[in-house]
């Protein structure tokens, strides 16, 4: 986590990978999206998505995840530095999320997260808003889910 | 009776909830997905800009998801979503809220390239007992045509 300022357009972080497995499928959309295709596997082979299928909250939220583990990784790495970094606030919201493929059981997603613009607020000064792009491929290199996030960031201004 | 696209009209469909929330559901979530301290820790949300414990905003996503398929979608010729056109978070949710649902379909249109489904698209509004909007999410559903439906 950095201040605004120090945020670089293009700037692309590796966030790792993560393997679905039928079980960690069926435990998620048994508490929050119970649909056939995703719960046993010949709904799913049925289904359009040809087979046991993620719910896509579950894509989601594997993503972030990942981007909190990061954001703990670029902490510890800042802090190793010496230096105190600051504590980043909430999201509004995100856009053009899309479920690209299906992520089915066995499928091991690679994410990624590319900065794509940073802007001041107007309405809660000292804060801007980094937008990022977060992208996951899966084991055959298909992009299967992607989505434009947006993040409330301090401003490092004249403190520093 | 299943829903087939034929049944969602554009305009205002139902309201569904409520749904009480647990601070037990809101830690848990965070822990596994989200485990930033504002979704886990009562002194360190209190700090942030969320002004005390509140829910991560994709365990809303997940709710959303929970009452759209208990309030409709159970009963519905769904065939899965394509992505979601847009999620505002627009106030935090929190330990003993009470949620409710408001679904308005926007347009509803049949695929050109599926002849046997159609793609609604919805609105999906979250508000709390105070009815204040906390969550907006814009996203289309693929659903199976009813004659493709009476086929099976």
């Amino acid at each position: 986590m950095r201040y605004l300022e120090d945020i670089q357009i293009g700037h692309r972080r590796e966030l790792g990978s993560f393997t679905f497995t039928a079980e960690s499928i069926k435990t998620f959309a048994e508490q929050f999206d119970p649909q056939p295709f995703h719960l046993d596997e010949e709904a799913g082979r049925k289904s359009l998505f040809g087979g046991l299928a993620a719910s896509g909250w579950h894509v989601a939220s594997v993503c972030m995840k990942l981007l909190v583990a990061d954001g703990q990784r670029a902490k510890a790495e800042a802090e190793a530095r010496g230096e105190e970094p600051p504590v980043g606030g909430p999201s509004p919201g995100f856009r053009d999320l899309r479920w690209i493929r299906p992520v089915l059981a066995g499928d091991t997603l690679t994410y990624s997260s590319e900065v794509v613009s940073v802007r001041a607020t107007a309405t809660r000064p000292g804060w801007g808003i980094l937008q990022s792009k977060n992208v996951a491929v899966n084991q055959r290199g298909e992009e299967a889910y992607s989505f434009l996030g947006s993040v409330f960031l301090p401003q490092r201004g004249d403190a520093a | 009776m299943t829903l087939t696209f034929e049944d969602f009209k554009p305009g205002h469909f139902g309201t569904f909830g409520p749904r009480h929330i647990t601070r037990d559901e809101i830690v848990a979530y965070a822990r596994e997905y989200d485990p930033q301290p504002m979704h886990l820790d009562e002194d360190a949300a209190n700090a942030s800009m969320l002004k005390g414990l509140a829910g991560s905003g994709w365990h809303m996503c997940s709710l959303m998801m929970r009452m759209i398929y208990d309030g409709f979608l159970h009963k519905s010729a769904s065939m899965g979503s394509p992505g979601v056109d847009q999620m505002r978070w627009l106030a935090p949710f929190r330990p003993g809220d009470d949620l409710t649902l408001d679904v308005e379909v926007v347009e509803a249109r049949a695929s050109q390239s599926r002849p046997t489904l159609g793609i609604v698209k919805f609105k999906f509004s979250m508000l709390n007992a105070k009815g204040q909007t906390i969550s907006e999410m814009i996203t289309p559903i693929m659903i199976g045509r009813r004659e493709a439906a009476a086929g099976n």
